[in-house]
This record gives C-alpha cells, structure tokens and sequence, in this order.
C-alpha cells in the first residue's frame, strides 16, 4: 500500500486500491475477450487451410463429382456455377442498387427518401432463407422447375440494399462544389451526376458492390430451392445449377470421408475466390482513379 | 441559381447598341434555353425518372415478399389459424402442422448466442476503442470483421468437425458434472445440440454487435471521457460512467441487431442443431430452428398445405426479423443520427 501511494500522489489524493484493482481487472477482462474472439476466427482460419490445401488437386478443380464410392472427382461445375449464378445476381442487382443509391444521393431529401432508406435497411436484415422462399414462388412457380436464373434473383434481392445504402454514402462524401462547377458550366444534371459525382465516388462505390458481392457469394439458403444444385455442367439460365457452397453443404453433411474432403477443399476454394475477387477489383479501381487523376 | 439583381456580362460579345437594352434580353428563364439545349432538361427529368424507379424497386421488392407470403401461407392460415404457433405436433404425413418446436428452437438458440456473444462483443468493442494502443486498433477491428465475412456453410464445415467433436469430448461431460442439476445440461453428450447452435451463433453475430458498438462508442463526445477523468475516476470509472452509459441506447440497437442476424441464421446451425422437432430443457438435446426447417424440408415439401405451412413458418420468421431489426435501427440512429460517425476514430 505505501509504495503504490507514493506512485499517485503527487499532487493529488490517492486513488483507494479497491479502484485501481477493479481498474486492472476490468482491462484485463477486455483483453480476455479479445483473446477469446480471435481463437475461433485463427482456428476456423487454420483449420481451412491445414484441411483445404491436402484435397485441392488438379481433378477437384477440374471434374464434375463422381458417384459415391468412386475416388476423384471434383467441383468443377460447382465453382463456374456459382460465378454464372453471381453474374446474373450482379447484372440484376447492381444497376438497381447504383440506381436506387443515386436517387437516394441526388434527390432523396425528403419523405419518399426517407422511406426509401428505411426499407433498404429493413430488407437488409430479411433472412436469406426468407429471400429463398421469395424467389421461389416468383421465378421457380412460374418457370416450373429450379433454374440458375431464381438464384441470381434471389442474390440480387440481397445484394441490392447493401449496394444502394453504401453508394449513396459515398456520393453523398463528394463535395457539392464538384456538382456546382458542372451546373456553372451549363452541363445538365444528369449529366453531372454521372460524369462527375458518380465518376468521383467510383471507388467507393466499387468498393460497395464487392461488399454485397462478397456477402452474397457464401450464401447458401437462398440457393437451396432456387438454383437447387446439379451434377452436372450447366451455363443455361432456366435449368438447375450447381453452386459451391450448396455443394460445400451438401458433402459436410453426407456421412463420407471422401466428400468431407472435398468439402474442406471447397471452402477453402471459396473463401480464397471471394478474397481474390474482391482484392482484386479494388486492386484495379485504385490504380484507375490514380491513372485518371 | 441565377441573381437577377446583378447585370448579366453580355457573352455574345459587341453587337448593336439598340439591342443593348437590358430588359429586352430574355430573363434567365429564356436565357436558359438559349444556352441549355432542351435535350438537357428532358434528360434531367427522364434520368431523374429511371433512377427514382431504382428506388421505387427497392420498396416493391419488401412489397413483393410481403405479397407472396401471405398469399402462399393462405392455405395453412386458414387450417389451423392460430393454433399453428401453439402446436406441438409436426405430422407432414397426416397433414397436422404446429410450429411451436421450431419458434422454441430459434428462440433459445437466439437467446444462447446473445448470452455468449454480448459481453464478448462489448469487451472487444471496450478494449479496441478505449484501452489498446492506437496502432493496435485498425488491425484488431480488421481482424474481428474478418469473422462477418467467412459465408455461414464454411462455419457450420467447421462446427461439425472441431466444435462438436470438442463439446461431446470436453465440454459436455464437464457442464453435466458441475451444472447438471440445473437441469439445463442432462443427458447423453452427442455434440450436436442447441448448445453447439447457439456457440456458432454466437461466433457469428460478434462481429455485428462488436462493430455497431464500437461505432456508438466513438460518437460519445471526447469531453464525456474528459471531465470523468478530471474528476479523478480511474480509466474503468470514466469508461462505465462516461462512455458506456452515454452509449446505451445505441449499444442495444446493436445486441438486437445481433439478435436479427441470430434468428435468420439458417446454414450454420442447420448443420450442427440436429434438426429434431422436440422440445426438451436441456441443452445438449437436438432442437429444429424456423429457418433449418425451412432448409431442410422446403424443396422436398409434398402437398399444398405442407408447402403452405412451411411458407406460413417463413412469413413468421419474417415478421418477427423486420420489427426486431426496424427496432434495432431506431435505437442506432437516435444515438448516431446527426453526428459524424467517424469523429474520433
């Protein structure tokens, strides 16, 4: 107690030790937590990887599944699945969020605005398996059959108000005398909007759109009675698909060894395709604003 | 725009001084269309139109599942009313549906994950905004988001093959020895349980709850922490009585947020719950949650009032995701609103 007094008191009274132990165990504490946050997140990270790189070979990126029983085989159709059933998501939902993030941006001041903004916010927390059930009644009753095409709405609902709340943000952080210039010089408002606010928020907005994208790209539930999964190659819109984590899904939960492995590598696939695609675009809209300044 | 008090500069150049008479020249309406073809005013109102649609969609499409909802769980509303959510029975064969096993399931597995994720989250969000060291912060909170972005299937992957494995060996047997009499963790330690549902929740929805408060945390004005410390109050004082109750309000929204997320849940838990339609008291006994019911039966669903009760299951999960989350972004931004979120970060 006197040397600890001896500490703190220079010039004022000193802090009762009951406090300062309260104090210390409190940061402790914090610490602790942080600690037991991080253990799952390098153990989920680890166990990818040490459970991953062993099954990925030249056959798992190349073939089609084969039957149980059979040793081999890939995923093949899996991983150019899910890009097609992404591509269809994006080509729905990004020009529909841009869109939707414009209006909130440049003319969304006002009540209808504000609706707007809550509703993309709700919709944001709509389940995924929710989402499914959606796109199911839409587009897989009235197709008559699972096809890639249900997925991809189903991907763009979810896409849609994470692309639209982040680029409006981001047009909302370019300065109003960039849009005043362009007036000034008689150039019409659309025409600002998109030449110039659009053009100088383009990374950020990128930036959004990868978000969406990678937050879509794992989803399974809404995948599950839309694009449905298949064997088999398939590029058309309007048949079922296969996708990697539905089949990343389906393996974990079969009872054999041999596709537990696959799913490892599966995952692992995927989470590596998501972080490339989302580096990677980044990686290119940095050096293009640099290029264009 | 235009200031009419002030003389315009002629811009056409010299030209004939009968014509130089200000007030014959067209007022800044005309001038507007001398200099603005009419293809740009046209423009503006068709572009403004296209990205107002954008908007609009946005509205049709919450509209849109409302809708389809409530249309296709018809059949089943009119069955069995609001017996649906008091049953206990789920009979696909005889046609007798009751969902009360499944809203059991996705509440208490909810509840699990808040529990265990809530001072979890809040000590990350503490330590990363307050107590480590500035350099430390940016790559703590990368590294906690970096959670958010493994999809759902990698988490139930690896709940199946080292989270349940470790429960039945270790954790299970060790609960039921010195907390079995609470009754809440009895009988055999399979590892495929609520208990192992509501972990992975809880490793999930961190992220969410951490992030939010972190956020709330920062918009606490510097003077709060300030005038704490003046008074003498050591660093936890001025974080519990200069940070954390101004920022109550907002760290609720964020735990209900978390909670959102917890209830929509759907892979992850499908995979580790054990998808039985029972109700049981404890823990390590398997349960179905709204959602995995929804996974796991919805695309082999025979019969219409099947489909339609599955459906009704949806709509409710639905519901009750829209008022929790409308709640959860009310309290967000009564204490975020109007003030700039990155202040002090």
């Amino acid at each position: 107690m006197p040397d600890n007094v001896a500490i703190s008191t220079q010039s004022m009274t000193p802090i009762a030790l009951g406090r300062r132990i309260t104090d210390h165990f409190m940061t402790g504490l914090a610490v602790l937590t942080v600690i037991l946050v991080l253990v799952p997140l390098f153990a989920i990270f680890a166990y990818l990887v040490y459970r991953g790189v062993g099954s990925i070979n030249w056959a798992f990126l190349t073939q089609t599944p084969k039957p149980v029983g059979e040793a081999g085989g890939g995923m093949a159709n899996a991983i150019v699945g899910s890009g097609f059933i992404l591509a269809l998501a994006s080509v729905l939902g990004v020009p529909l969020g841009v869109g939707a993030g414009i209006y909130l941006a440049e003319f969304g001041r006002n009540r209808f605005g504000d609706v707007i903004r809550f509703t993309a916010d709700v919709l944001n927390g709509v389940p995924s398996i929710v989402i499914g059930i959606v796109a199911y009644s839409i587009v897989v009753l009235s197709q008559k059959h699972f096809s890639a095409l249900a997925g991809g709405v189903a991907l763009a609902i979810m896409m849609i108000p994470t692309i639209t709340r982040t680029t409006e943000e981001m047009l909302l952080l370019v300065p109003q005398a960039l849009r005043e210039a362009a007036y000034g010089l008689g150039i019409p408002r659309w025409r600002t909007t998109l030449s110039i606010t659009l053009r100088t928020a383009t990374s950020g907005v990128i930036t959004g759109i990868m978000l969406a994208f990678a937050r879509v790209a794992g989803e399974t539930a809404p995948l599950l009675f839309t694009a449905f999964g298949n064997q088999f190659w398939n590029l058309r819109a309007n048949q079922p698909t296969a996708a990697l984590p539905l089949q990343i899904f389906n393996y974990a939960i079969s009872p054999y060894d041999e596709w537990h492995r696959q799913a490892w590598a599966g995952a692992l696939v995927l989470i590596v395709l998501i972080v490339t695609a989302v580096a990677a675009v980044r990686f290119a809209v940095r050096r293009g604003t640099f290029g264009a300044a | 725009m235009a200031i009419p008090s002030v003389p315009r500069p002629n811009m056409r150049g010299p030209q004939p001084l009968e014509s130089a008479n200000v007030k014959e020249i067209p007022t800044s309406a005309g001038r507007g269309e001398l200099f603005r073809s009419r293809t740009g005013e046209t423009g503006d109102r068709i572009f403004k139109f296209i990205v107002m649609l954008c908007g609009l969609a946005v509205l049709v499409i919450l509209g849109l599942i409302v809708y389809q909802l409530v249309l296709r769980s018809g059949l089943s509303w009119h069955a069995f009313g609001f017996k649906f959510f008091a049953g206990h029975d789920w009979d696909p064969v005889n046609e007798r549906f009751g969902a009360m096993p499944f809203i059991y399931g996705t509440l208490v597995s909810s509840f699990l994950a808040l529990l265990i994720a809530v001072p979890l989250a809040i000590g990350v969000a503490v330590f990363t905004t307050e107590m480590c060291p500035v350099r430390l912060r940016g790559p703590l909170s990368f590294f906690v988001e970096l959670l958010a972005a493994i999809p759902s299937v990698v988490y139930g992957l690896w709940a199946i093959f080292v989270l349940v494995p470790i429960l039945s060996n270790y954790v299970e047997p060790f609960l039921s020895r010195t907390l079995g009499w609470t009754g809440l963790f009895t009988g055999p330690p399979y590892g495929i349980s609520m208990l192992a549902a509501g972990i992975i929740l809880a490793i999930m929805i961190i992220p969410i709850i951490s992030s939010i408060t972190r956020e709330v945390l920062m918009v606490v004005p510097q003077h709060q922490r300030e005038a704490a410390l003046a008074l003498g109050a050591t660093r936890w004082e001025m974080i519990r009585v200069g940070v954390l109750r101004n920022a109550r309000a907002g760290i609720m929204g964020g735990i209900i947020l978390g909670l959102g997320r917890a209830l929509g849940e759907t892979m992850a838990v499908t995979m580790v719950i054990g998808n039985r339609p029972e109700i049981s008291k404890s823990l390590f006994a398997p349960g179905y949650t709204m959602a995995s019911v929804l996974a796991n039966e919805f695309s082999e669903a025979t019969g219409d009032v099947y489909l339609s009760a599955l459906i009704e299951i949806g709509l409710a999960l639905f519901l009750v995701t829209i008022v929790v989350n409308a709640l959860a972004r009310l309290l967000v931004w009564t204490v975020t609103r109007g003030q700039p979120a990155r202040a002090n970060a």
